[in-house]
């Protein structure tokens, strides 16, 4: 073996850093699904009539579904009736204030290093903790509610502002859209909703901090926000997930609707565990994300920098509806070990003069498989539409894959079009010129991967920027081809 | 500072170097001169440490110490430079961000604290005078999108901020018209002390015309066939290599 090889296992070698398991005592249901468990759920949460129906029509419509099989993934079945579908933090009430918080979990999210309490007073930045299926703490509510933004729980959204959530709810991704979200639909037990009153900027970063915890159990959180009118928001998502030999389960849905001139920028720092170096355990995370830019001008923004995750499935989507509306998809998905990634986006044109940007980084290592699937499609009406992609890939070492499915569909004369790929290997070219002046190997592959990511990492706030870089660094430590 | 013994390398099982002697002190300033497939940048490879060449036999002695049991960025710490003949495009990455990147891995090793990035742009404007480049280089990628001589020029930039004691320059001319030429020349130039030294690997002799050497050597072959001082150069120039190729026996070099 050549030392750079050796220096590519030592680098992929990087141990996954948030495998800690936090002991809590959490209510959880039984092993199984059938409409029982869905009632079980729907009564937990207190949930209104017409919420139980919508699961329950979600869940017989998901029955009659077959998991989908065109992603180029690889996994061994899964038994649907061998994941609990409910896990919660045992509490006698909801807290009340972050007083009231477990310390044991406030502890985890110091570890995960989002001490809440810190970020309450200097970062400005309000978080929703997921953990497991119920959000825990929700900071920086009263502050939002002045301006009329409401940032809580989804449960808290069904029982505080049902209207919103009925009249939102699957209209960007409904129930039947496919077999993941069919089942989500069923079994949600929480995520975030947002809601930005007409002509609101959101003065801060909105951020979940999902994880799961449970042995066994799937998530399934719903994440849902509205912006009205000329508002703005930005929303940050970041995952982790412990080590467990076994594979967990995390099939969320992310609905977003942008109304006239609103602009919803969405990002996403996904390190969920991705099993170890055998492709032992990790996180089925098949996701489905999708933005609605109902509104004439409105914007939809997406960036995710994905680096964990066994299997990743998952294609954040504009649907451009409005005349006018812009959407984009900027994306880094790093694999490495035996990881799985099939992702990209779909870019609906249906409004006149929609216009989207494609950005698309896949970086493999390994033995890993990286994806990128992406949609581009032109309505008829959609005049003067215009799309520009980018999918850029780069290998390290020879026993990885990348992939690049890019489909186009035009059914419009006027529409412009470009797509640029290339693939490339990390250059021992590079990584020695880098070494000749002093930087180590180490060192010169996390400089010469950023520098590939940069377009991306741009568009990412600056803490998760920072964050970004530095779990680059750890997914590939030493990573040389 | 520099001695090099008996040195034999190969690439792919195929003999490029087959016994050089090279001995540089601080202060001098060498050319090696030959035909394409003499061996010239195998032998600057092979001084930076880059692994396509396999050292089969002789020994590289650089300050005291066995320079082939160093790695890359050891020998680069240890004040070795290399201008590369292509310097290496890294897109993405600033090239002010590069350089200091280098300037502080090199810092570390020597135990040195990191230079700011107040006190490392003033360092760098002031060597960018040496080399006339132009200041929106720096925020660029590096070699990203530069032309042959801008490229060129970058490298002597490095090459002054980095400071090294031993400096290998690899057909620094090629692709330079005659005004870059001179440029990179007067950098290299300047750099020049009693402390450090220069080797200066080169096909044609023009660029010596700017950069004078002590001494001057003719490799052939994987050989170093002559040795002289500067007036070498210009007698392998009206010559020809060919005349070179038909010295049988390669001469010990004993500057």
């Amino acid at each position: 073996m050549s030392t750079e090889a050796q220096d590519l296992e030592k680098l992929t070698g990087g141990e996954y850093k948030y495998g800690f398991v936090t002991d809590i005592e959490t209510d959880t249901v039984p092993k199984g699904l059938d409409e029982d468990v869905i009632r079980l759920i729907s009564k937990k949460k207190n949930e209104p009539e017409w919420l139980l129906e919508w699961r329950l029509k979600a869940f017989r419509v998901w029955q009659k579904m077959k998991e989908p099989t065109w992603a180029y993934v690889d996994y061994p079945e899964i038994d649907y009736q061998d994941i609990s579908y409910y896990s919660a933090p045992k509490v006698k009430e909801r807290p009340k204030s972050l007083d009231e918080v477990d310390p044991e979990l406030l502890a985890t999210y110091e570890k995960l290093g989002i001490p809440l309490k810190e970020q309450e007073m200097l970062a400005g930045v309000a978080v929703d903790a997921v953990f497991d299926s119920v959000s825990v703490a929700t900071t920086f509510k009263e502050k939002l509610q002045d301006m009329g933004i409401i940032f809580c729980s989804f449960s808290e959204a069904v029982q505080e502002h049902p209207e919103l959530v009925k009249k939102y709810l699957g209209s960007v991704v409904p129930p039947a859209d496919n077999f993941f979200a069919a089942l989500n639909s069923a079994v949600f037990t929480d995520g975030s909703f947002v809601y930005i009153p007409s002509g609101v900027r959101c003065p801060m970063e909105l951020s979940t901090y999902f994880r799961i915890n449970t042995l066994g159990t799937g998530q399934f959180e719903r994440t849902l926000i509205v912006a009205e009118d000329s508002s703005y928001v930005s929303y940050l998502e970041g995952c982790t997930a412990p080590m467990r030999d076994e594979n967990q389960l995390h099939a969320a849905v992310v609905e977003l609707v942008a109304l006239d001139n609103a602009e919803i920028k969405y990002s996403t720092v996904q390190n969920w565990y991705p099993g170890d170096k055998e492709g032992k355990g990790g996180i089925y995370n098949f996701v489905t994300k999708r933005g609605k830019c109902a509104g004439v001008n409105s914007k939809i923004s997406w960036t995710q920098v994905e680096t964990g995750s066994a299997i990743t499935w998952k294609y954040p989507s504009c649907i451009l509806l409005g005349d006018n509306s812009v959407g984009e998809f900027y994306s880094v998905a790093v694999t490495n070990n035996r990881q799985q990634a099939d992702t990209g986006t779909k870019m609906i044109h249906i409004g006149k003069n929609t216009r989207s940007t494609i950005v698309s980084k896949g970086i493999s290592a390994g033995r890993s498989q990286n994806v990128y699937r992406g949609l581009v499609k032109i309505m008829k009406n959609a005049d003067g539409a215009r799309n520009f992609s980018q999918c850029d890939s780069m290998l390290m070492g020879d026993k990885c894959g990348a992939h690049t499915f890019p489909y186009i569909e035009n059914n419009n004369s006027t529409a412009q079009m470009e797509h640029e790929a290339t693939t490339s290997k990390i250059g021992e070219d590079q990584i020695f010129y880098c070494n000749q002046r002093g930087i180590d190997t180490e060192d010169a592959v996390n400089m010469i991967v950023n520098g590939f990511c940069k377009e991306v990492f741009r568009e990412l706030p600056m803490e998760f920027a920072v964050e970004a870089q530095k779990l680059l660094g750890i997914s590939l430590e030493g990573s040389v081809g | 500072m520099l001695e090099i013994r008996n040195l034999h390398a190969e690439v792919e099982g195929k003999e490029i170097l087959k016994g050089v002697n090279l001995k540089v002190e601080a202060g001098e300033i060498h050319a090696i001169m030959g035909p394409n497939g003499s061996g010239k940048s195998t032998l600057a490879g092979v001084l930076a440490g880059r692994e396509l060449y396999e050292i089969t036999e002789g020994e590289v002695i650089y300050k005291g110490r066995n320079l082939l049991d160093l790695s890359p960025e050891e020998r680069a710490c240890e004040g070795m430079f290399l201008a590369f003949q292509y310097p290496v495009e890294i897109p993405g990455v600033s090239n002010t961000y590069f350089l200091k990147a280098a300037l502080n891995a090199i810092r570390k090793y020597h135990g040195l604290e990191e230079l700011d990035a107040v006190d490392f742009l003033a360092l760098v404007k002031e060597k960018m005078q040496l080399v006339e480049m132009k200041p929106e280089l720096l925020n660029r990628p590096v070699n990203e999108g530069f032309s042959g001589g801008e490229k060129k020029r970058n490298e002597i930039l490095q090459m002054a901020v980095l400071n090294p004691t031993l400096s290998v320059l690899d057909e620094t001319d090629s692709g330079l018209d005659i005004d870059a030429l001179r440029i990179v020349a007067n950098g290299v130039n300047k750099l020049h002390s009693p402390e450090n030294a220069t080797i200066v690997v080169t096909h044609y002799q023009r660029l010596l015309n700017y950069i004078v050497p002590d001494r001057v050597h003719v490799l052939v072959d994987g050989r170093i066939v002559k040795s002289g001082d500067k007036d070498l150069a210009f007698h392998l120039e009206e010559q020809g290599y060919d005349w070179a190729r038909d010295l049988h026996e390669p001469v010990e070099n004993e500057s």
